[in-house]
Parts: C-alpha cells; sequence; structure tokens
C-alpha cells in the first residue's frame, strides 16, 4: 500500500485515501469538436504507460477531494513529486535518472547477485 | 525429440532417469531470421511452434529476456474458459479452447488441461440478466453454458454457501463444463520442446533493447544483450512490457500495464471440485493438483512494473472468498505475487498489424491471456506468416481505437442501475 | 516428569505446571510452554507425518517456523480445527487434539508408502510426460487419484467460529525480530525517545538465546538477560513489545504485515478476545533483525524421524528440558554443531560421534569436543542411515573412499551452516548479494528506508552484532527526528565463533549417486531431482524450482532453497550468483485468511444501505433486492400472492388509483455557483442555459468515447442552483466524473458540486390520486396542473417540513417526487401513506416501477444500454443538442463505428404470442433456422408481463432496429423459438395525456 503525499493537505496517507486517476497532463482539446479521428484516438487512448517515471493523476478522494499530480517510477514505485493540479510538470531530471529503454531481466528484478 | 510415454517414463525409472534429453534447445542465435518473436511466454513460443507447424516457417527464434514462461504465463490462475458476449471474443476464445482440449497430445506434453467445470455466480437481478445473455449468445455460437439455480450451483461446487441471508446471495450461476484449468508451466515448456524439435531457436537471458528499422522504416532486427540479430519480421508478444518494445519501434499502443495479484493456500486434500468466479464481489478460485486454493484477485489501481501490490487488493479478494465460503476462513495463505497485466481500454486484446512495416504485435489480453494461450498464439502465427489477421481475429486490430468499434465485454456487463 | 524423555534440571519450564493433550488419539502429558513438538519428542515420538509425494515417514526437523516435516491438524473443537499446523510452532494447550496428517489409514502403516517403491517412476516432472492417454482420462481417472494423493492436511468443513481483529499503527522505527540483535537495535531506537515496535515471532524474546545457552550480556545468561530488556522496553510509554507476532509482509512505502497470534496457546480463551489480529505498520524507519536459519545436511536418506537441526536439538534441551535421544551422532559441516554435542553431553545424553564432512573443522570446538571425550571425524561423512519409525544407524565413510562403518544411534543432528533470513528485505525489493566467502546471500542494496542487522546481514561474532544492532537503532531513530536519551552500551560474550558451512550435495550424494538425498523434505525433492530437471534443460533457477517442486511447499524452501540452488549450480558448472535466487514472496510463514480479512464479514463485509423508509418498508411485508450496495423495496406481496400476482395489482392500482414509491436511492448532487448552468451544459448532451428556475429536464450523460455513462432528471433550483439526479448506481462515479472536469479541464467554472444522495429521502407519488393524495400535506406550493406542470420543482413545507417537490414521472402517470431531509423521510412517508392508503393506492417496488417505466418506453441506464450505447442508438437524439459546440462526448460521438448504419438501436418488441414473457438476455435473429453459429441482431434487454396492456412487452437492442419497426425477428430458445415484432417503444398513453393529468 503507498504512502501518498496530497499537496494540499500537506502530509502523506495511506494509499486506501487516494483515487488513481490516470495519465497527467494529458489537456482536453479546447476544440475537442474539430479534431480528427486520430487525434480523438491519440488524446483518449493512446498512452505512453512507460517503465520509468511517470507522471499521473491522484485524487484524495477520501480526504480533501482534490484532483492532484504525482510523479513515479513505475519500477520501484518511488514517488519523485506530488504537486497541484495546474502546475507544470515538474523537472526531475537531477533527482531521477532518465528513463532507458531497456528492460530488466527478470533475474536482475529477482535478486541475483552482482 | 523423443517421444514421451509411460513406456519412456519406465524405461527411464530403470535407469535413473539418465536418459532424458532437453526439452529444447538453446543454440547461439543465427544472424538473421525470417522471424524473431519477442516474449517466451506461452503466446510467443506457441506462435513460434505453430509457424513451424502449420506455415513451414522454421527459421524463428524466440527470445526471451529472462526465462520461459517467466511472465504472466507462469504467474495466472489458469483458468481457462470461453463463455464471452461478443462473437469477437467468443471466436477467439472458443477457438482456443478447442485447441487446450487436444493441446496434451498435440505436444505430446501433458499440460494438464482439466474440464472441471467454471462457475460464474449471480448475486442479483443485473448479474442474471447478463449471464443469460452470455449463455443465450454461447448457446447460438455453439458454445456451452448453462443456467443453473443456487441448489445446483451448490451441488456442482458444495463449499459454496447459498444461504439467502449471506450479503450477497447467490440467486443462480452460469457454468460452462467444459472450461477449467492448466497447468501454466507446461504450456510453455511444451510449445518450446515441440517448437524446438522442429527446429525454432529458443533464446533466454536475451534481453531486447532496440528495434533496428531499415530505410523504409520496415524492421531489420533487433538490438539485444546478446547483441544485434537480423529479422525479417518482428513479432512482439511481450505481455506486461509491450509498450517498452512497441516503443523501441516508435509505436504507441493504448495499453496500461498495471500488476494483478494472486495467491495460493497451504496445500490441502481435495475440497473443491471446480472453478468459481464472481464478478460482483471480485474474486475467483479453484484448487490445484497440489491441493493449493489458487485464488485471484484484484488489480492495483496504478501503473506499475513491480510485480507487487498492495495488501489491501488480496484483503479485499479473501474478504469475498471467505463471504462466499465461510469454512476457509481457518485456512491458510502461503505465497502471494503479481503478474503485469497489459491493458487495453476495452480490455480487449490487439493482435495485427502495426503501422511499421512487417512489425506484429499481440498484447493487451489482461487479465484474460492464458485462457487464449493456444487459441491466440495458433492466430499470431497466421498473422505472422500471410501479414493479415486471420478471420477469428480480425476484430483485433489496433485501428479500432480510432474508429470506436470496440469490443467491450466489461461495458456490456455495465453496473448495477 | 512429563516424558521420559525431560531431563530434570534442564530447560526453563516448570515441572508443574502440566497439560494434557492427545496426538492420534493417544492421550500424553506436557507442561506448560512446550510446543507440540517438543512435548511429542519428551514423550519419544518422533514419527508424527508422512511426506507429501513419497509418504515416507518424517519426524521433526526444526524447533521453529522453518519446520518442513512436522505439519498436524490442531483442533479445540469440530469447527475450531486447523490443518498444516507445524508442530514446532504451535504451543500446547490442555485439551488440545493433534492429529498427524496425509496417512492412510494410519501414521505407522500408510498404504500410499508405496508411493515410496515406486519412487523411481515418479522422478521430477514425470507426469508431464504421461498420462495423456486416452485423451479423456487425465480429468477423470489420472488427476482425481493425483489429487487424492497430493494435498496434506484436510480443510476445515465448518464456518469457523472464531474472529480476528485488525489493527492500523504508526511508529518511527519497527524493530522484526527480537533476538540479541533486535533488542539491542530496539534498546537504542528507543531510549531517544522515537516511537517504537518489536516484535517476535516466539512467545518469548530471545531469538538464539532460547538455545544458545554459552551468550552472556552485561554479565546475565543471554535468555535471562533478554527477557529483562523486552520487559524494560514493554515498560517504556514509546515503546510497543509484541511477541508471537510475525512480521509476514514488507509492502511499499515501509508498510509491513505483522499478525498476532493471541489466543491459540491458550486452554479455554476468553471468547472475546480474537483469535489472532493483524497488525498492518507503517514504519519511518524498519531494522530487520530476523537472524539466520540453519540448513541440514544432504545425504542419502537423510530424511528419517530423529534426523534433526542441530540447533533445534539444543532448543529441545536449553529450553524445553528434552533431550532428543540417547545415543546421539552429528554430522556437520560448520562449527555450531559441536556445541549442540557439548549441551547434551553435559545433560548426560551419550555422543556417539561428531561427523565433520571438513578436513579443519575450527580449533576451538574441536578441542573443546576431545576434552569432552568426544570422537570426531573430521573428513567424513554420513552416507545412509537406517531405521523405519525412527534413525537406528548411519553408515560413515571416510571422504574420498575408504573407512566405512555403521554406528548405532537413535537421533543424528545435522548442520551444513546458517542461511540469513533475508525474506522481508528481499520482499521489501532490496537487492540480495552473494558473499562467496560465507556462501551466504545478504542484503545488498536497499530499496526501502531500512537497515537489516545480526546474523540475516551476515554478522558474525556476538558483540559485533550487538555493535551493528545498537548502532542501527539509533541511526534509523535519529533519522525520525528523534535525539534525546543516552546511548545505550551493552557487552556480550560467546563461547565460540562460528566458521564453516556447505551447500548442496555432501558426499555420497553427488552426481554419479541415485541416493535418495532431499533437500526438500516436504515436497519430496532430491538432489538428483535438481540434475535431472537441469539434464532436461530447465537452466534458469525458477524453471528448477518450478519442474521439481522445490522450495514450493508450506515452508517455502526455507531450508532447501540454497542446497536446491548449489546443486543447481554445481550441474550447470556455473557459480551460485550466476544462476541466481528464485523469489521471496509474502508472507514469510502462512496467514491465516480468517486474520487478513478480520472484521470483514457478514454485515461488514460491504455494509448495505438502506433507504430512510426501509424499516416500514419491512414492516409491510417487502421483499428486497440488491442494487448495487443498497436495499431497496422489490415488491410488496400479500398474504398468498405470488411475486407475479403482486406486481400486477401493483400496477394495476397505480395506473387506477395511485401508488407510493421509495425512490430515495437515487443519486443526488447539488450543483451551485454562477456556472452552474455552463458547466452541466458541459457533462450533458442537453442545454441547461434554457431551463427556468422551476423547471426540471431529463438529461443525458456521456462519456468521452460518446457511450451514455448516465441519466436523470435535473431541476434548476435557482438561477445558481442546481438539484442533479443520477441513477442508483451511478451516483458515486457521477459525482466523480464531475468533479474531474470541474477540477482538471474546466477550473474556471465557479461551480461547487455536494453529493446530496443520502441527505434526501424521495417518496415518488404517482398515479391518478397522487395530488388529491399530497395536497392536503403540501404548504406554500400551488400544485395545481396549471400552477405546476409536468417537469417542474418547487420548495415549500409538505408536513411541516421542508421538501423540495418536483412534479415527474417515471410511470407515466401524473406524479410528484417529494424530497424531504433524510430525518423526515419515514414520518412524511407514513403521513402520505395515511393518505394513500384510505384512497385505495399502494406501495410498490422496484419491480413494478421496472413494468410501468417499460409500458411507457422509458429507459433504465445500464439495463437498457450498456457502454456501447449512444443516445441515438437509445432512441434520445431529442436530448442531444445540437447547437453546442462542446460537451463531454460531442467529438467520441462522431467517430466512424458510432455513426455508421446498422448500429444496434434499442426498440420495442411484442410477442406473437401476447401470453409469452421473453427472457431478458435471450438473443434475437433474423432466421431462426440458421446453422450454428448464427449471426445474432440484438438482445433482450428488459421483458415484463403487463397487466396494463394485457400482453408481454419488452425492449430489445437490435442492429438497425429503427429501421425494423413491423418487422418480424426471432429469439431462438433452448425449447422453442419465439417470433416477435419489431414495435416502438411506449406501450401505453403514446399521447402523454395521463403524464399531464
Amino acid at each position: 500500500m503507498l504512502l501518498i503525499y496530497c499537496p494540499y493537505c500537506e502530509e502523506e496517507r495511506s494509499e486506501l485515501e487516494f483515487r488513481h486517476g490516470g495519465d497527467a497532463h494529458i489537456a482536453r482539446p479546447t476544440n475537442i469538436a474539430d479534431i480528427t479521428d486520430e487525434e480523438f484516438a491519440e488524446f483518449f487512448f493512446l498512452r505512453d504507460n512507460p517503465k520509468g517515471l511517470i507522471f499521473e493523476r491522484w485524487r484524495h478522494i477520501h480526504g480533501c477531494g482534490r484532483f492532484f499530480n504525482a510523479a513515479r517510477d513505475t519500477v520501484s514505485d518511488k514517488f519523485y513529486a506530488s504537486y497541484k493540479a495546474g502546475e507544470p510538470k515538474p523537472d526531475l531530471s537531477a533527482v531521477h535518472p532518465a528513463t532507458e529503454k531497456t528492460v530488466e531481466t527478470y533475474e536482475a528484478t529477482e535478486g541475483t547477485a552482482k | 525429440m523423443r517421444k514421451y510415454s509411460v513406456f519412456a517414463v519406465a524405461r527411464e525409472a530403470l535407469r535413473g532417469h539418465k536418459g532424458w534429453e532437453p526439452q529444447w534447445v538453446s543454440p547461439e542465435p543465427r544472424k538473421e531470421y525470417d522471424v524473431i518473436i519477442v516474449g517466451g511466454g506461452g503466446h510467443g513460443l506457441g506462435a513460434a511452434y505453430y509457424l513451424a507447424k502449420e506455415h513451414g516457417i522454421t527459421n524463428v527464434a524466440v527470445i526471451e529476456k529472462g526465462w520461459l514462461g517467466g511472465g504472466n504465463t507462469g504467474r495466472n490462475t489458469t483458468i481457462i474458459r470461453s463463455n464471452y458476449l461478443y462473437d469477437e471474443s467468443m471466436d477467439i476464445y472458443e477457438h482456443s479452447l478447442k485447441l487446450w482440449e487436444g493441446l496434451s497430445q498435440e505436444l505430446n506434453y501433458n499440460v494438464m488441461y482439466s474440464p472441471r467445470g467454471v462457475m460464474m455466480l449471480s448475486h442479483n437481478i443485473h448479474d442474471k440478466q447478463s449471464f443469460k445473455r452470455h449463455i443465450h449468445a454461447n448457446r447460438l455460437h455453439g458454445i456451452d453454458n448453462e443456467w443453473l439455480t443456487p441448489q445446483q450451483a451448490k451441488d456442482f461446487c458444495p463449499p459454496l454457501d447459498i444461504s439467502a441471508t449471506a450479503r450477497y446471495p447467490i440467486n443462480g450461476a452460469a457454468l460452462q463444463r467444459r472450461g477449467g484449468t492448466a497447468r501454466h508451466d507446461a504450456v510453455a515448456w511444451g510449445y518450446a520442446r515441440a517448437a524446438s524439435d522442429r527446429g525454432v531457436h529458443i533464446i533466454q537471458n536475451c534481453e531486447v533493447k532496440g528495434i533496428r528499422r531499415g530505410p523504409n522504416g520496415e524492421v531489420t532486427g533487433v538490438e539485444t544483450s546478446r547483441g544485434f540479430i537480423g529479422a525479417k519480421k518482428i513479432a512482439v508478444s511481450a505481455s506486461g512490457h509491450n509498450s517498452v518494445i512497441m516503443s523501441m519501434a516508435d509505436v504507441r499502443v493504448p495499453l496500461h500495464s498495471v500488476p494483478l495479484q494472486a495467491l495460493v493456500s497451504e496445500p490441502m486434500k481435495p475440497i473443491f471440485p471446480c472453478v468459481v468466479m464472481s464478478n460482483t464481489v471480485h474474486a475467483y478460485i479453484s484448487q490445484s493438483d497440489k491441493g493449493e486454493l489458487v485464488i485471484g484477485a484484484g488489480t492495483d489501481q496504478y501503473n506499475s512494473y513491480s510485480q507487487t501490490g498492495g495488501l489491501q487488493i488480496i484483503t479485499h479478494t479473501l474478504d469475498a472468498i471467505c463471504e462466499l465460503f465461510p469454512m476457509f476462513r481457518r485456512v491458510k495463505m502461503m505465497r502471494q505475487w503479481g503478474g503485469i497485466t497489459d491493458n487495453t481500454p476495452d480490455r480487449s486484446a490487439i493482435q495485427g498489424v502495426t503501422p511499421v512495416p512487417n512489425l506484429f504485435v499481440n498484447c493487451g489480453w489482461g487479465t484474460g491471456g492464458f485462457k487464449a494461450t493456444p487459441g491466440s498464439a495458433h492466430l499470431f502465427a497466421h498473422l505472422i506468416a500471410k501479414g493479415e489477421p486471420h478471420k477469428l481475429a480480425s476484430g483485433l486490430t489496433l485501428d479500432r481505437f480510432r474508429t470506436g468499434r470496440l469490443i467491450d465485454e466489461a461495458a456490456a456487463a455495465a453496473v448495477a442501475h | 516428569m512429563s516424558g521420559a524423555n525431560r531431563i530434570a534440571g534442564q530447560g526453563r519450564l516448570t515441572p508443574a505446571r502440566t497439560a494434557r493433550f492427545t496426538f492420534d488419539g493417544k492421550s500424553y502429558e506436557a507442561l506448560e510452554g512446550d510446543t507440540v513438538a517438543s512435548a511429542l519428542l519428551a514423550n519419544g515420538v518422533h514419527l508424527v507425518g508422512r511426506s507429501f509425494k513419497y509418504h515416507r515417514p518424517r519426524g521433526i526437523v526444526s524447533a521453529g517456523p522453518e519446520e518442513p516435516n512436522a505439519l498436524i491438524d490442531v483442533a479445540r473443537d469440530t469447527a475450531r480445527r486447523q490443518p498444516n499446523v507445524r508442530a514446532t510452532v504451535q504451543e500446547v494447550f490442555d485439551g488440545m487434539k493433534v492429529t498427524s496428517q496425509n496417512r492412510w489409514p494410519s501414521l505407522t502403516f500408510d498404504v500410499g508408502g508405496l508411493n515410496n517403491l515406486m519412487s523411481p517412476f515418479f522422478a521430477a516432472g514425470f507426469y508431464y510426460k504421461t498420462f495423456m492417454w486416452p485423451k479423456a482420462a487425465w480429468e477423470k481417472v489420472y488427476e482425481p487419484v493425483i489429487r487424492r494423493a497430493a494435498g496434506l492436511g484436510t480443510a476445515p468443513t465448518e464456518e469457523d467460529p472464531d474472529h480476528y481483529a485488525n489493527r492500523y499503527a504508526t511508529c518511527d522505527v519497527l524493530v522484526v525480530g527480537a533476538g540479541v540483535a533486535g533488542l539491542s537495535a530496539a534498546l537504542s531506537a528507543a531510549a531517544t525517545g522515537a516511537r517504537v515496535i518489536l516484535c517476535d515471532e516466539q512467545p518469548e524474546v530471545g531469538g538464539a538465546l532460547h538455545y544458545d545457552r554459552s551468550v552472556t550480556v552485561d554479565g546475565k545468561e543471554g535468555f535471562v538477560w533478554a527477557q529483562e530488556a523486552a520487559a524494560r522496553l514493554a515498560a517504556m510509554d514509546n515503546v510497543t513489545v509484541l511477541s508471537r507476532t510475525t512480521a509476514f509482509g514488507y509492502y511499499n512505502h515501509n508498510f509491513v504485515g505483522l499478525v498476532e497470534r493471541v489466543t491459540d496457546h491458550v486452554a479455554r480463551p476468553d471468547r472475546k478476545a480474537p483469535r489472532e489480529r493483524l497488525w498492518q505498520v507503517r514504519a519511518k524507519r524498519v531494522i530487520l533483525a530476523t537472524g539466520a536459519i540453519e540448513r541440514h545436511m544432504v545425504f542419502g536418506n537423510n530424511d528419517r524421524p530423529g534426523i534433526m537441526l542441530a540447533s533445534a536439538a539444543r532448543t529441545y534441551l536449553n529450553h524445553f528440558g528434552v533431550a532428543v535421544g540417547k545415543k546421539v551422532a552429528i554430522y556437520t559441516a560448520n562449527d555450531s554443531a559441536y556445541e549442540a554435542a557439548f549441551d547434551l553431553k553435559r545433560a548426560g545424553v551419550q555422543i556417539a560421534a561428531i561427523v565433520d564432512s571438513r578436513g579443519k573443522p575450527g580449533d576451538a570446538v574441536l578441542n573443546e569436543a576431545r576434552s569432552h571425550g568426544i570422537e570426531v571425524l573430521t573428513g567424513h561423512s554420513v552416507v545412509d542411515t537406517k531405521g523405519h519409525r525412527r534413525v537406528s544407524a548411519i553408515t560413515v565413510v571416510r571422504n574420498g573412499g575408504g573407512g566405512k562403518r555403521s554406528i548405532t544411534v537413535d537421533a543424528l543432528l545435522t548442520s551444513a551452516g546458517w542461511t540469513p533470513s533475508v525474506h522481508l528485505f528481499s520482499q521489501s525489493r532490496g537487492k540480495v548479494a552473494y558473499n562467496a566467502e560465507t556462501g551466504q546471500f545478504l542484503p545488498g542494496t536497499y530499496a526501502q528506508d531500512c537497515l537489516s542487522v545480526g546474523a540475516c546481514n551476515g554478522t558474525i561474532g556476538l558483540q559485533a552484532t550487538i555493535e551493528e544492532a545498537l548502532a542501527a537503532g539509533e541511526l534509523m531513530a535519529r533519522a525520525t527526528g528523534n535525539d534525546g536519551g543516552e546511548k545505550v552500551e551493552l557487552r556480550g560474550e560467546n563461547a565460540f565463533e562460528w566458521t564453516g558451512g556447505m551447500a548442496g550435495a555432501a558426499e555420497g550424494a553427488g552426481a554419479d549417486t541415485n541416493v535418495k538425498a532431499f533437500i526438500d523434505f516436504q515436497n519430496d525433492v532430491c538432489a538428483k531431482d535438481i540434475r535431472l530437471a537441469v539434464r532436461e534443460g530447465m537452466h534458469s533457477i525458477e524453471h528448477i524450482k518450478r519442474f521439481t517442486t522445490n522450495g514450493m511447499a508450506t515452508d517455502q524452501g526455507k531450508l532447501s532453497n540454497l542446497h536446491g540452488l548449489a546443486i543447481a549450480a554445481e550441474t550447470l558448472g556455473r557459480e551460485i550468483p550466476k544462476v541466481g535466487l528464485t523469489t521471496f514472496r509474502a508472507p514469510y510463514t502462512p496467514v491465516t485468511f480468517g486474520t487478513i480479512i478480520n472484521h470483514s464479514r457478514g454485515d461488514l463485509f460491504d455494509p448495505a444501505r438502506k433507504t430512510p423508509m426501509h424499516a416500514w418498508e419491512a414492516a409491510h411485508g417487502a421483499i428486497f433486492e440488491d442494487v448495487g450496495n443498497w436495499k431497496r423495496a422489490w415488491y410488496y406481496p400479500r398474504a398468498g400472492e405470488t411475486m407475479q400476482e403482486a406486481v400486477d395489482r401493483e400496477c394495476r392500482t397505480v395506473r387506477e388509483v395511485a401508488g407510493l414509491f421509495d425512490a430515495s436511492t437515487l443519486g443526488k448532487i447539488e450543483v451551485v455557483g454562477p456556472d452552474a448552468a455552463e458547466f452541466l451544459n458541459l457533462m450533458y448532451t442537453n442545454a441547461w442555459d434554457t431551463l427556468k428556475p422551476g423547471r426540471c429536464r431529463y438529461g443525458i450523460m456521456l462519456r468521452e468515447d460518446g457511450f451514455v455513462y448516465d441519466d436523470g432528471v435535473v431541476g434548476r433550483i435557482a438561477e445558481d442552483r442546481f438539484h442533479v439526479t443520477t441513477t442508483t448506481g451511478g451516483a458515486p462515479r457521477v459525482m466523480n466524473h464531475m468533479e474531474d472536469y470541474l477540477q482538471t479541464e474546466f477550473p474556471h467554472l465557479k461551480v461547487w458540486l455536494t453529493s446530496t444522495t443520502e441527505q434526501w429521502a424521495v417518496i415518488a407519488v404517482q398515479g391518478p390520486k397522487a395530488r388529491e393524495i399530497i395536497a392536503p400535506l403540501v404548504e406554500g406550493i400551488d400544485i395545481s396542473n396549471e400552477a405546476f406542470p409536468h417537469m417542474s420543482v418547487r420548495e415549500g413545507k409538505i408536513c411541516g417540513v421542508p421538501t423540495r417537490l418536483f412534479r415527474m414521472s417515471f410511470t407515466g402517470e401524473a406524479g410528484f417526487e417529494v424530497n424531504v431531509p433524510a430525518d423526515y423521510g419515514q414520518a412524511v412517508w407514513e403521513a402520505i401513506w395515511a393518505r394513500a392508503e384510505a384512497l385505495g393506492a399502494c406501495a410498490y417496488g422496484t419491480e413494478t416501477m421496472h413494468v410501468l417505466r417499460a409500458e411507457k418506453g422509458y429507459i433504465i441506464v445500464g439495463q437498457d444500454t450498456d457502454g456501447t450505447v449512444t443516445p441515438f442508438d437509445a432512441g434520445l437524439a431529442w436530448a442531444v443538442s445540437k447547437k453546442k459546440t462542446d460537451f463531454v462526448g460531442i467529438r467520441g460521438l462522431k467517430r466512424p463505428d458510432l455513426v455508421k448504419e446498422g448500429r444496434k438501436q434499442l426498440v420495442g418488441l411484442r410477442t406473437k404470442d401476447p401470453k409469452l414473457v421473453l427472457e431478458e438476455g435471450a438473443q434475437i435473429v433474423a432466421d431462426p433456422n440458421q446453422p450454428v453459429p448464427m449471426k445474432m441482431l440484438g438482445h433482450v434487454t428488459s421483458a415484463y408481463w403487463s397487466e396494463n396492456c394485457g400482453h408481454s412487452i419488452a425492449f430489445a437492442l437490435v442492429e438497425g432496429g429503427h429501421s425494423r419497426t413491423g418487422q418480424t425477428l426471432y429469439v431462438p430458445m433452448p425449447d422453442r423459438t419465439v417470433a416477435v415484432e419489431v414495435t416502438d417503444m411506449v406501450f401505453i398513453d403514446k399521447e402523454g395525456v395521463r403524464l399531464n393529468g
């Protein structure tokens, strides 16, 4: 069970209080009625699903009720940032190394000796 | 390949089992293959087998970053059924079920397919409407699925609590008698052995790090931890990591990967004769041949590649199991684990061509990939060989997210109103 | 003395405090504090179980949670029976019934033992190679036989009467394990003022101090010091000490699951006390002091009863006062086992020999052994044993050949070395690293805020362990902001430093042999099985595990994993770290389902929601149906009525007189603010800015992909205030959906959303006499048809309490929906009911509601639509604004597949046989005689007998349905085919006269 920092309540709370809200920073097009089918599929369906750093939405549904964004590593599940909705994507290059397009072997993820 | 039989076992028993050969060979990779399949799970190994057997394409390598069957093939609760709703789903899962029925003999490898019956519990009027819709659709499609009264359900599965005072009383059940379970590892090993016997190269501990492209954008091979390996065609079937692999060819697929958890109890003498699922309370259970109750469970709510998950997920599952089967409260959980499932927006798989020439994808089987293994593998082989989908898989294209022609089994179940 | 093998003056139990228990029906005496294992050993019982596959006789191997063999069934009564209990952990209580497992007809004569004779056929993975002919025989013949032979204990068959508890806890430092290391860490952490939780799986703290009597800490015997230290800690306000508490799972973000066994050791437990308690601990820092587990030696027939771990024998002697034999040999590859010989010798037990596979043991222990006059055979190995129900002799050879001799013994103690318990570290996703010097996998890279100390960290030496633990305790406590207190210092001494250890097969069980040298006792996995797996191409340790089942038993390989790995590595010709470890998964030891779910059962499993009028409904005979979490009145049968008769009567009464219906479960959301209308314009397909205050409108909500998500009537209370209703099941998700858009896509809008579902009780009064019924009760609202037409809303009073009164209808009759604050719901209902009953009206339930709305052609989202239906499909095109430039779903609706011809559309159906009611879910075809698989056009979504129409009615989703009106289609049922005609969806009062009356 994750421990999640709510930037509105300014404290860490248990995952039980939160609802995941999918990828962050995907703005609904203001001219949505006019976009093409491809653009709509891109907006609504296609996701990076990164193995590594993901920017995602959470809602503190059993707390303050607010949506906010967080940056988390999808391999370690460690959070790197948690910030209010509407704030720009933080630059995390200093704390989180760029995600390589590589896949760890199962041995590596499951504990082969180094 | 030395044939497996009771006689072979007896012969080996008399000489200390010294004469068994490796079930598959793991040669050094060639410079180039006609087809490289990325992902050594049941789907990938099965596709290699059918490519060799049915399409005569044997210059094939299956590349696996870890060990064969180490992804979702070896981490699932092994439920097999075909009683889906939509034609596209029924087609592919029934095709698969028919292959399951003869798979041990086909592969000369006992995959322990056991049609012990999959029973889905109905708890309210909405469930009943939904199951009846499935039952009628299945019957007209030629798939067995029958409605049981609560008493019939209890007769079929004696541990079931059908008392009216239960929090979620049971008002009936849908039973597919041909549904059941199989031995997951054996599926990977059986396909690997049979494919290897037909000349397919099985290459483990080989991680794909990139996909190389030609002048026209077509694929030409894969960069791996063991160097570059050329390929005329690349077929990706790396459940849990398909987004990662496809991104190497700059293809985005509508997937999100989440951990799906499962657990087993300590082994006990036979107590549970079939598979029982309840979508309303969300849990499913069967008993393995070793005697463990195999229980599945929910997915964590967030994207993760971690093969672990929160205690609260299995807690919720066990809540449901103990509510349905109060006698199991004193049973003990022996092991819990997670697999990474690739989920599409409509919870149906994607199998088809991609915008990149000669790159094919088989992904998004979500939580239903194991039961689809032989069928998916068989149709994927057709796709790879012919360059276009088999008619049974023609609805599974990537394009449906543009057109809106989704195969939304989950949406069809709707919710209580 | 309780048991012939109890030695006076040995052990820490009190001789006077006895308890009686039975094992396989025979009564035995034990001492309070005994485990079942120690009590059985005290009584000379070594044979306690049968193995999984070969049904070989098995005894007690260990004295702790790693026990693979001694699994028993423990019962208090028939319902309180527990299979697969480790005898080495379960404490004896007076009156307990213990039964052996996996044998038939008895433990001493087990027919399954035949498997042992057949074992050459049952090599690892043999079942993959056979049982395939004939095809159907697997499920019918082979599998049932295999299943009966497999499994261990028998499952409980009665509902568990015990209850379980749960506690969430937070702390600064959680210390797992209360041996020397854990206690030291806890002492130094606690001294800073940090909030500390210390847990240990045993009844008493001390860990290895249970058996290691040579240790002193601060000048006291180790075990005594440990009890005093624990008492000191327990007395501190900032410390919680939990005994009998196993940390079983280390989850994300320092979330650790503990299970506390509360009453399983008590003869007559307080029935109010939980059997077990789950602790869900979120710790800022975790210190793992989980110790190490001794491994057995792997050699031929190493599994006979009476062969056990050296440290276990020391525990039985030094803690329980029990000698495990009268003439004992030791077979070891490391120094620690020598101390077992010393302890036993001092207690008067004859030591037949110490067989050490090493040529050169540690000098200190060797000299000590000689001073005791014990024969030490260095460079020798035990290669075989004899004895059926208990070991009777061992065969010893000199390594490399020669010197073969047989030694008579009644117990053999083995030790191949110590495996650090990195289970929890590994679960925390830390990466282990192999230390080639000690042959141990040790914590390498940490993934969470934790530290390992002592034996589980590979730390050697008592003082080194203490110092490491003290430092870790202080470091971790300070890291959580606690910096008070004085530094803790401790001084420990022990007799010997231990060296040595091996993993894998010992002499005589090597690659060229075919002996049964067990590595996994419970699953009967031998060294040769690992080699067979490798021979068959299983080169990954995960494959080897799965092929042989090594480490997959209830002990999860605590003894066997390293042995299996070493043999695999040797066979593969690779180094151990290159072969890799299998994954450590939770739980560390098995955990009761009941403990995990604790309070979540029965009513608390998923609390039911009841409306304010529920009690009245129940008292008036309502039968309820489950709708989501709600209990809704389904129908109100009178004496002797069937459901159909009751529903027919209710349907008739509503149309002829009137009826009362509890609509409180409908979701309600208060949408308030200057931009409320604009917000609803975006959330619904309809236009809301044109709705006047005091009026209502039916609204359709889509998802962005264009499919119908929810519907409901929305009333405009004021310019800036809307009363939104949703479907019953949709309330929470609609609220979320609105919040999501409001907060993240349209944050510029000044709107506030409040869920008011529970705030309002809703009483629908429907039918020709509805107005007459409520008229005298309403104050301040003119409810005449002219002043208060269909689809209006007013605020006023009813029965003296505030109301939002809606003029609306889901029946097609003139009707009202009375919203009153929930607390007044039942009183207002009763007041209305008094009038209604007098006028001949009835109360009706959801079934009648469904029929009446279907007669009128109203759909139910979620029944007549699923997640694949557009408003056009549902015949609701009129509700989709053509003027708006934006609303959620506007673009999704235009996608190619959503606008193409031939989509499934909602229509009415009438059966050619008017009496026949279709089955909901039945499929529809054009040609019933076509071969299977048939082309299905759609399905029946709703079907009822309409008493008011005098015929059955139905809705269906049918391909191209809107252009099929008048066509005959077919519904093929198993027993017949039903012909139906496609109609429109309104079966009664097409003009809407009644509605507006």
